[in-house]
């Protein structure tokens, strides 16, 4: 571009923003991140199943329904702070991967919030005999997952995606400034209504082979995250060349 | 200031004048009051019981309403097009807007509550802390409106999407809302919803502004 001052060699933050550039380093990572996430899987439900016990005393006989219920339940929160970033990434540095990012993300934390409330609802119904009880932390999740279904359907009605980048960027980064006010929110209303929740808070007091397992399985469903963020952000860049190349094609080739 | 209260009229003013839809969205808000009794039946206990609610729903629903007429005629004429170039900052054409959409889509609400009071069988006491509540608690439903009507302005159709935004970025106003007019810490819920207001009237009219601008280049 520049014939007068010499090329600067890019720094990584730069060089992460080519979407060639991505392609290409982050192709050699899909396979041992893969292989990685199914050995961990592999590793996690064998302890679930066989070295950890089936019950607890402060959880009950349903103890292993957690192994599968709290991963999901720290991606939902996780996903959403990976989509903030992302959306300081698009409207800060106009960062060109950083709409990708949120795009690709937005499905996936929608997934695994509804996978909570699904394995929550599944371990409710055992443990306190109902599905679904209007719990602090069971209502916000639901709220979050509506936010998330609200982001997706922002993206799904917009043609032009660079402009629907920067504005469900906006969006994106309104509701994290709200998610602590709505879980705020939610405690209060909640401790208004009944007394004390059914959770017991006592904080990590279970024994450890119970713990390493759950830690197990939370390191090995971020790193499921990480591998579908990556295959997505891919499949992203993929069909904006094609769309790219597609209305080149309709041009006749003549806007080369 | 100048420019903040010319815009402030003129949109008042736009809102009264014929086509303008203030007093259809006061008999809408009504309606909903009118027609619970259909669903539920006319049980006098069970109104009083669940008026409270009942009001911030009925609120709710014709802020959402009342949402698209906030930006989308501006964005058609072309008027919004000449704010964004205007000497004063889009910010404060935004604040200005936010205002007058109080004025003319909250006020009417708040003035009509009495036949909501009388329809649903509420005593003054109550019918005077849900004036308060609605005061206190629509500035921050607006702030809201007004990002979700900025966001979804260059859209065909974006009155659906934005009532599906807001809502969930709306449960704290309800929730404080309805816990100002019943129960037993409505003095601090009613705190909290002011609270609630002011920060989202500081900080709405920054993003909504940046939200218009990232949509139409």
């Amino acid at each position: 571009m520049s014939d007068a001052a010499p090329l600067k060699q890019p720094n990584w933050f730069s060089r992460l923003a080519h979407p060639g550039e991505f392609l290409r380093w982050s192709k050699p990572m899909l396979w041992p991140l893969g292989i990685a996430t199914a050995m961990l899987f592999a590793i996690g439900l064998y302890m679930a199943l066989f070295v950890s016990p089936g019950t607890s005393d402060n959880v009950g006989p349903t103890l292993r329904i957690l192994y599968m219920h709290v991963p999901n339940a720290w991606l939902s929160q996780m996903v959403y702070a990976v989509m903030a970033v992302a959306a300081l990434g698009t409207l800060i540095w106009r960062h060109p991967l950083a709409d990708v990012a949120n795009k690709a993300a937005a499905p996936l934390g929608a997934a695994f919030t509804a996978l909570a409330l699904y394995t929550g609802a599944l371990w409710g119904r055992p443990t306190w005999g109902t599905f679904w009880e209007w719990d602090g932390r069971m209502t916000s999740t639901l709220v979050l997952l509506l936010i998330y279904l609200g982001i997706i359907a922002l993206w799904r009605a917009f043609d032009d995606q660079l402009r629907a980048g920067r504005i469900v960027a906006v969006v994106t980064l309104v509701g994290a400034i709200n998610i602590p006010i709505i879980k705020f929110s939610v405690d209060w209303w909640q401790t208004l209504h009944q007394g004390s929740s059914v959770l017991v808070s006592g904080g990590p007091r279970m024994a450890p082979e119970i713990l390493a397992t759950l830690l197990v399985m939370v390191v090995a469903f971020t790193l499921l995250f990480a591998m579908l963020q990556i295959v997505s952000i891919r499949t992203e860049i993929f069909r904006r060349r094609a769309d790219a190349m597609s209305r080149q094609a309709a041009a006749g080739g003549r806007t080369a | 200031m100048n420019a903040l209260l010319s815009i402030i009229s003129r949109d008042v003013r736009l809102a009264f004048r014929a086509g303008g839809e203030a007093f259809t969205l006061v008999l809408f808000f009504v309606m909903i009051a009118a027609v619970t009794p259909f669903a539920i039946g006319p049980d006098k206990v069970l109104l009083a019981r669940i008026a409270p609610g009942l009001v911030w729903i009925a609120a709710l629903l014709s802020m959402l309403l009342g949402l698209d007429r906030m930006f989308r005629a501006d964005s058609e004429d072309g008027s919004l097009q000449l704010f964004r170039h205007a000497a004063v900052p889009l910010e404060l054409v935004v604040a200005a807007k936010l205002i007058a959409h109080w004025l003319v889509t909250a006020l009417p609400l708040i003035v009509a509550t009495p036949i909501l009071a009388v329809l649903l069988g509420l005593d003054p006491a109550t019918w005077w802390a849900t004036v308060l509540s609605l005061a206190a608690g629509t500035p921050a439903l607006v702030a809201f409106g007004g990002i979700g009507a900025a966001v979804t302005v260059g859209l065909p159709r974006g009155g659906v999407l934005a009532a599906v935004l807001l809502v969930p970025l709306a449960i704290p106003v309800i929730i404080f809302g309805v816990g100002s007019i019943a129960g037993q810490t409505a003095g601090s819920a009613v705190l909290l919803l002011c609270a609630l207001s002011l920060v989202t009237c500081a900080f709405s009219p920054f993003a909504a502004a940046l939200a218009l601008r990232a949509g139409e280049d």
